[in-house]
């Protein structure tokens, strides 16, 4: 144990992405996929504008959860004054410094919301959406939608210019300022994330609710980002960059919180699920009845299984989180599940019998996943690879966290 | 002449004990003991040390398998509980629902997992650990009451094959010890 308040002397190799390097270039590899992935969809969009859309709609909200689930994870390590993640935190900087792009991203389900959600052109004879109109109205659901990228989009690059300040002048006032603005940035977090969510997935079937909607989508949020820190992190280290900043309680501890946040979304997702199955109201459970219709029955059965049973035990060992190999196994997994999830919310609106997974669905995730890739790789190379001067990475390069 | 006492199963010491002044000497000293290749031995701190397992050289804690089986035994037993009341003892149409519905028996199955769980957690830690015991040979030493305060020590047992009182209490001045004593049975 070396003594934990003192700075260490850092080997900058490894910190930093050199030009000429494979990842420098990843920003031009991102765009040139997400590129790519539009001219792809404006072909395969002809004639199907509507099954383009939703397409778009999955693909935007799948990495959005993630750039999402960064920006809790940031605020909270500043809320709890963590000393452990210090070190993976600047990768979450950069997966929600990429929430200004979204609003771009954006752009194409604002301008045809009006294929996407049925009340966009009013509630016409609708008892219900009439009552609902209030709130669901199309100049309201845009500003909603302002507001929304506003307030993540601040947060967000508030606090990571900030944090890469601290990187040259190694100022403990920056750190004390984050800390302070962290704990009003989570309430604001919590209100736009939840209503963002009711807009976007629970206002695609508008006569459905569910009280405990958003605090679904935020668990996926939480899965999204830390299997994500899992794999951004361990390339990162095959690539040979991190090496000695990064190391086995790091993966175990990110590995916990994968685990902790896949349980959590089981147990919402159940929640959710047992309290609309027990009291049996119409408009409530014919939601889960288009999620058990055809052949999204076996898609509802593989989430239970593969979001929850699975990873379940498969994720308990310690010497499994303490593997990186297996653990990124295990995050890729936790991945492709959370963009399952994603689909299961959306598309059960646009396809009744089942899942009509296509090549539209893949031009659209090459679009935002390219972009969302882009803006991350770009981020990655303006800064070091960790916090090199916040107070607290002594801390967290113990190699116990002790 | 007064024979032995038959309480004192063998005469002569219990172990050596060192105290260490801080956490970090005791954890660099544990790990030198564990490299030395003792084996009957232990560390005395006032609150957890993290990684001190490891600077021990610990194996694993069986706790966890009994745990996970308990867990699993009391989430079985409850659905099967639950699944029998409903389906066979006492079958009642209930909000019109099918006799087996697993969706209601889900809490119950959950909760008594976890109840199975922490039983095992808890007693399972008792038994691994030998508690509740009532006396420790350690609770003569006047300086080992500091450990439920501010003092940090290992202990090495005389069973130890690699044991020499003499020996291992240079052994643990070596490693930084401010004090070392011999304990009695």
């Amino acid at each position: 144990m070396s003594n934990p308040t003192r700075m260490p002397d850092l080997n900058q190799d490894g910190l930093t992405i050199p030009p000429g390097t494979r990842l420098h270039k990843l920003p031009w590899i991102g765009l040139g996929l997400g590129l790519a992935g539009m001219a792809g969809s404006a072909f395969l969009a002809q004639g199907h504008m509507q099954e383009f859309l939703y397409a778009w709609l999955v693909a935007f909200l799948f990495f959005l959860s993630i750039a999402l689930g960064g920006l809790f994870f940031v605020l909270v390590l500043f809320a709890t004054k963590a000393g452990w993640g210090v070190s993976v935190r600047r990768l979450a900087e950069h997966a929600m410094a990429t929430l200004p792009i979204f609003a771009l991203l954006f752009l194409p389900i604002a301008w045809g919301a009006g294929q996407i959600f049925s009340w966009w052109e009013g509630p016409g004879d609708d008892a219900l959406l009439a009552l609902k109109e209030p709130y669901l109205n199309s100049g309201f659901f845009l500003a909603r939608a302002a507001t929304y990228f506003i307030v993540w989009s601040a947060i967000a690059l508030w606090f990571a210019s900030r944090s890469a300040r601290q990187d040259i002048s190694g100022e403990h006032r920056i750190t004390r300022r984050l800390q302070a603005a962290s704990g009003p940035c989570l309430i604001l977090y919590a209100f736009t994330v939840t209503f963002a969510s009711i807009d976007w997935i629970m206002a695609l079937d508008p006569h459905w609710y569910s009280t405990m909607f958003g605090i679904y989508f935020f668990s996926g949020c939480l899965v999204g980002i830390f299997a994500f820190l899992v794999l951004a992190v361990g390339l990162l280290q095959e690539a040979g960059y991190v090496k000695q900043v990064i190391h086995k309680g790091h993966y175990h501890t990110l590995g916990m919180l994968l685990f902790a946040f896949m349980v959590f979304w089981a147990y919402i997702a159940f929640s959710q699920y047992f309290l609309i199955w027990y009291a049996n109201i119409p408009e409530e459970t014919i939601w889960y009845l288009h999620r058990l219709h055809g052949t999204w029955s076996n898609l509802s059965l593989i989430l239970a299984v593969g979001h929850f049973g699975i990873p379940f035990f498969f994720l308990m060992p310690r010497a499994i989180k303490e593997n990186p190999r297996l653990l990124m196994a295990g995050a890729a997994w936790m991945l492709l599940m959370h963009l399952a999830d994603i689909y299961w919310l959306v598309m059960p609106n646009l396809y009744d019998h089942g899942p009509h997974f296509g090549l539209l669905d893949v031009a659209a995730l090459a679009s935002v996943g390219g972009i969302f890739m882009g803006a991350f790789g770009w981020s990655l190379r303006r800064h070091a690879l960790i916090p090199v001067k916040d107070p607290r990475l002594p801390e967290s390069l113990q190699p116990d966290h002790a | 002449m007064a024979s032995p006492s038959p309480q004192l199963p063998s005469s002569g010491e219990y172990g050596v004990l060192g105290e260490f002044d801080s956490p970090r000497s005791l954890y660099s000293a544990c790990s030198r003991v564990r490299d030395a290749g003792y084996s009957r031995w232990d560390a005395h701190t006032p609150f957890p040390i993290h990684g001190l397992e490891r600077a021990m050289g610990l194996q694993e804690s069986p706790l966890a398998w009994l745990v996970l089986a308990l867990a699993l035994a009391g989430a079985t037993s409850a659905m099967v509980l639950q699944w029998w009341v409903s389906t066979q003892g006492y079958a009642l149409v209930i909000s019109g629902k099918p006799f087996f519905s697993w969706q209601a028996f889900v809490p119950v199955t959950f909760e008594i997992g976890i109840l199975g769980g922490a039983l095992g957690a808890v007693f399972g830690m008792l038994a691994f650990n030998k508690l509740p015991m009532w006396h420790h040979p350690l609770f003569s030493s006047q300086r080992f009451q500091r450990v439920t305060d501010d003092g940090f020590f290992i202990s090495i047992e005389a069973w130890d094959p690699k044991f020499d009182v003499e020996g291992s209490q240079e052994f643990l001045r070596e490693l930084g010890a401010t004090h070392v004593e011999v304990v009695l049975r």
